[in-house]
Formats: structure tokens, C-alpha cells, sequence
């Protein structure tokens, strides 16, 4: 037997032969990594598990009907079949149809869009509008036919018939429908006719509430001037326009309940308003004809109002005197209090004490120098008093002179020639007189 | 009054009301007041009252003209 040997072309058709006819069809499931899509639109990407990895492909055409979207890391379970690309020499996946792993390809899309718009911030508070208390007009975005209109009509009209309601028929299910929808949204924008707008749908499956999950709604709803009250499905469903939509409500007729008052209730309380509009100005008017009322009496007796003016000014006159006279004391008593203190600094013990020092040394001054004088004045007398003893007469009477004088004249006798004889004169002696008689007289000066 | 919604003017009416309960107004200002509350009043109650062709259904025609009819539930 000869040994066969091929060419690369020969064995990679071979291969490509053998896994293409042994797996025409096949369902494979893994996780997609290195994702990739470039121009071309198909999508790239390699399936893996914890041992293996394939080479896979999804074409453009078979992405378009993807609901979701596909991303790295993703588990997926797909149908499709094995190729072999041969001037590669490589062989992958090409997948007809994928769908996440674990959960519905709609729950997927549907938490995928809900995080796409939440970080757009669709579906933040501050974009939320508030709804009018009464609407002008409520705008019913729904199916003509069916329980749903039928029901919020009549709740409406049993809250408030008079709010006008203006419904635009839409398809709520389908292929579709969220376009319809949305064009509704812009049309009622447009025509600016209602102040609220309502989208309202009935209980349904995931895939049936499809519509109410789509970016092209989820935009309109958060284009709309007009408020938007999402009311699809049961209590429990939500849906991406709830999250847009300004107010959700749990269902169709709670959300006719939310969108017009009850009527009664509105009366009631214009009622009570009124009433007490009443009240209030009645109340008014009586104290004003109160007020009035006292005016007037004491305009009807002047004597008294005469009196009581009289009375009030003698008040206010005592009010305004005991002020004043306050005012007056409080002054005197600081302009005292001012006196006492500067008195204090001139206060006459301070100029005594001074003056006395003054004075003592006046004194003592004066004193030294009186005892000067008067020792001078002694001295000087002293010696005065020894001259005048020196010069006295009497000293030289004692020295043995005697003084002669004439009777009675008491001339004293200095010439003889003054004496004639029998002349009685007196001579004075040291000690005692003599009273004498001249017996001659003698002129001669040595005649003695 | 032409743009006044019945929620503004419930709101004023309030207002109002308080205005004159708290019985401070000069006699001029409360009647003035009470006469707007009154205006008001009324305007909420008309608004209450008022009656049109209730319910109306938008159709798109064929030539993309919007139409309006009466909708029979």
C-alpha cells in the first residue's frame, strides 16, 4: 500500500469536509471573550469554558435580530454550525442564533437598556415633572378596544366628569407598536391640548410588554413636554417607560384615580374656603364696627371725651413730669456726684496741712531770728546801759561830786556868780542831800 | 385670569382665606380681598362645573391628516 500524501489543500478540505458534514448543525455553550466588531458589522469573538476555546462568528444580518446586546464575559447558549476558513487553516463557530444563558434574551435586553439609559440619567428625579392638580385635558395614549379605556373612562368620569379626555389608538403590543407610541407622544405634544399624558396597556408576558422595553419609547417619553404617566402591565411589572415616565402608576386605573381629583372632595373643600373667606372678612367687619361703635360714643358726648381728654393729658402731664423730674435728679445727682469728686481733690486738709508746714517753718524762722535781735538788742542795751552808768551823775557823785541847785528853782549852780549870799541852795551829794546856806560867794577860780 | 390653572388659583384662594382669618387686614384690603377670593372661587368652581364634548379620539388618516372623533367606549 502506498503512502498518500497530500497537499495542504488536500487535507484541510478533508477537514473541512469531515467537521463541516459531522456538524452541520449544533448547539454550543460558553462564554464570549475578546469581542470584537469591526466595519464589516459581523461580530468576533472567541467561546471559551474553563479546558477549551473556540473561534466564533455572528454575522451582521443574524445580529440584526438580536435583542440584546452581546458583551465579554457573557454566557450564551447558540445554534450554528462548524466552518473551516481554509487559507487560515482555522476552523470556528458561526452562529445562527444566540441567546443569553441562564435568563430570556428580553430579560437581558432589558437590564442592559435599563443601564444604558440610568447612566444617561433618562431617568433621573430632576428630569420628573409634576402633574397638574386639575388637568385641562388628559391625553390616553392606548388601544381603542379593550377593558383598559373602558375602565379609566369610567373611573375618571366618576372622579371628575368634566375633565375632557382625548385618546390617540395606538397598537400596545407587537412588532412595532413602541413607534406607534411614540409617534402618539409627539402628536400630543404637538397639538399642546392636554396637560397630561397617560401610556396605558394591560397585564401581559415579558415579550408582550416588549414595546413599553424599547430605547425609541423610553426617548419619546423623555422628549415629552407634557407629563407622562407610564401605566403598563400588573403592579409588578416594570417596564423601561416606567422609569422614564414622570409618574408610574401600577396600573391602568390607578393611574385614572392619580390623574384627576375626586370632584366632591375639590366642592368640599371650595366650600370650606368660602366659608371661611366668610368668617374671616365677617370677623373683620365686626371689630371694625366695634372700634366704631367706641369712636362714635365718645364722639356723641364731647363733655365726657372733653373729660377723658382732659384726664389723659393730666396723666400724660404726671407721666411726662415724674420723667422730667427723674431725668433732672438722675443730672443733679451726677453733677453732684462730679463736685464731690473734684471737691475731694481740693478738699482744704491737703492746703492746711501745707500751710501749717508753711507756717511752722514761718515760725521757727521767725523765732531764731526775734532771739537774734533781742540778744542783739540786749547786748547793745548792756552796753548802753554801761556807758550810761559810766556817764550817770550819780557816778560821779560817788566818785565824791556833788551837785548844787537853787531853791526852789532847782537851777543847777554852775557860776558863783549866779548865788548871792543867804541863798538857800540844795547839794546833792552820793548819798542824800544838803540843803544849805550860802555864806559868800567867791569868783576866783582857786578861791576853793 | 385668562392663563390661571385651577391649581394656582386654588392655591390664592388659600392664601386669601388665611389672609382674612387672621383678621389684620384694614377694612379696604379685606374687602378687596374677600371680592378675589370670591372671583376665585367661582373660576375653581367653574372649572369644576364645566362640561364640552368629553371624550374625543385622535386618528391619523391615510393623507397623515389628524382627525377628531367622538369616542364611543
Amino acid at each position: 500500500m502506498q503512502t498518500h500524501i497530500y497537499t495542504v489543500t488536500e487535507l484541510t478540505q478533508n477537514i473541512k469536509d469531515l467537521l463541516e458534514e459531522t456538524f452541520p448543525i449544533l448547539w454550543i455553550s460558553g462564554e464570549i471573550s475578546n469581542l470584537s466588531r469591526p466595519a464589516s458589522g459581523h461580530f468576533y469573538f472567541t467561546l471559551k469554558d474553563e479546558k477549551a476555546q473556540i473561534r466564533a462568528v455572528l454575522f451582521k444580518g443574524q445580529a440584526r435580530n438580536l435583542s440584546f446586546r452581546l458583551e465579554d464575559g457573557l454566557t450564551i447558549v447558540g445554534m450554528g454550525r462548524i466552518s473551516v476558513y481554509a487559507p487560515q487553516g482555522q476552523y470556528q463557530v458561526i452562529f445562527e442564533t444566540i441567546e443569553p444563558k441562564g435568563r430570556g434574551a428580553l430579560q437581558l435586553a432589558f437590564e442592559q437598556l435599563k443601564a444604558k439609559l440610568a447612566q444617561e440619567g433618562l431617568f433621573d428625579p430632576s428630569h420628573k415633572k409634576p402633574l397638574p392638580y386639575l388637568p385641562r385635558r388628559v391625553c390616553i395614549v392606548t388601544s381603542p378596544t379593550g377593558a383598559v379605556i373602558h375602565d379609566m373612562i369610567q373611573i375618571m368620569g366618576r372622579r371628575c366628569p368634566t375633565v375632557p379626555i382625548q385618546i390617540i389608538p395606538v397598537r400596545v403590543q407587537g412588532q412595532g407598536a413602541e413607534v406607534e407610541i411614540a409617534a402618539a407622544l409627539e402628536l400630543a405634544n404637538r397639538r399642546d391640548e392636554a396637560d397630561v399624558l397617560v401610556i396605558a396597556r394591560g397585564g401581559g408576558s415579558l415579550e408582550d410588554l416588549q414595546p413599553f422595553n424599547t430605547e425609541t419609547l423610553a426617548r419619546a417619553i423623555h422628549a415629552s413636554r407634557i407629563p407622562v404617566v407610564s401605566a403598563v402591565g400588573h403592579e409588578t411589572d416594570y417596564t423601561i417607560a416606567d422609569f422614564v415616565a414622570d409618574i408610574r402608576a401600577p396600573t391602568p386605573s390607578a393611574a385614572a384615580e392619580l390623574i384627576v381629583p375626586e370632584r366632591e372632595s375639590l366642592k368640599t373643600a371650595l366650600f370650606n374656603l368660602e366659608r371661611r373667606a366668610r368668617t374671616g372678612i365677617e370677623r373683620t367687619i365686626a371689630q371694625l364696627m366695634q372700634r366704631l361703635k367706641s369712636l362714635d360714643e365718645r364722639l356723641a358726648s364731647p363733655r365726657k371725651r372733653f373729660l377723658t381728654d382732659r384726664l389723659l393729658a393730666i396723666d400724660d402731664l404726671h407721666i411726662r413730669s415724674v420723667r422730667a423730674l427723674d431725668r433732672i435728679l438722675a443730672f443733679s445727682r451726677e453733677r453732684l456726684r462730679h463736685y464731690e469728686r473734684t471737691l475731694s481733690a481740693y478738699h482744704p486738709r491737703r492746703w492746711i496741712q501745707y500751710h501749717r508746714v508753711q507756717l511752722e517753718r514761718f515760725d521757727r524762722e521767725m523765732n531764731a531770728y526775734m532771739h537774734k535781735i533781742i540778744d542783739d538788742k540786749r547786748y547793745f542795751l548792756r552796753r548802753l546801759e554801761a556807758t550810761l552808768t559810766a556817764l550817770s551823775p550819780l557816778a560821779i557823785l560817788e566818785r565824791g561830786y556833788s551837785i548844787t541847785q537853787t531853791i526852789p528853782d532847782q537851777h543847777i549852780v554852775l557860776s558863783a556868780d549866779t548865788i548871792v549870799p543867804d541863798d538857800r541852795v540844795s547839794v546833792r551829794l552820793f548819798r542824800g542831800s544838803l540843803i544849805c546856806r550860802v555864806e559868800r560867794t567867791l569868783h576866783g577860780q582857786d578861791d576853793v | 385670569m385668562a392663563k390661571m390653572t385651577f391649581e394656582t388659583a386654588l392655591k390664592q384662594l388659600e392664601e386669601i382665606v388665611a389672609q382674612l382669618e387672621s383678621g389684620n387686614l384694614p377694612l379696604e384690603e379685606a374687602l378687596k380681598k374677600f371680592e378675589e377670593g370670591t372671583k376665585l372661587s367661582k373660576f375653581c368652581s367653574q372649572k369644576l362645573e364645566e362640561t364640552e364634548k368629553r371624550i374625543m379620539m385622535l386618528t391619523r388618516q391615510a393623507d397623515g391628516e389628524v382627525t377628531e372623533t367622538p369616542f364611543e367606549a
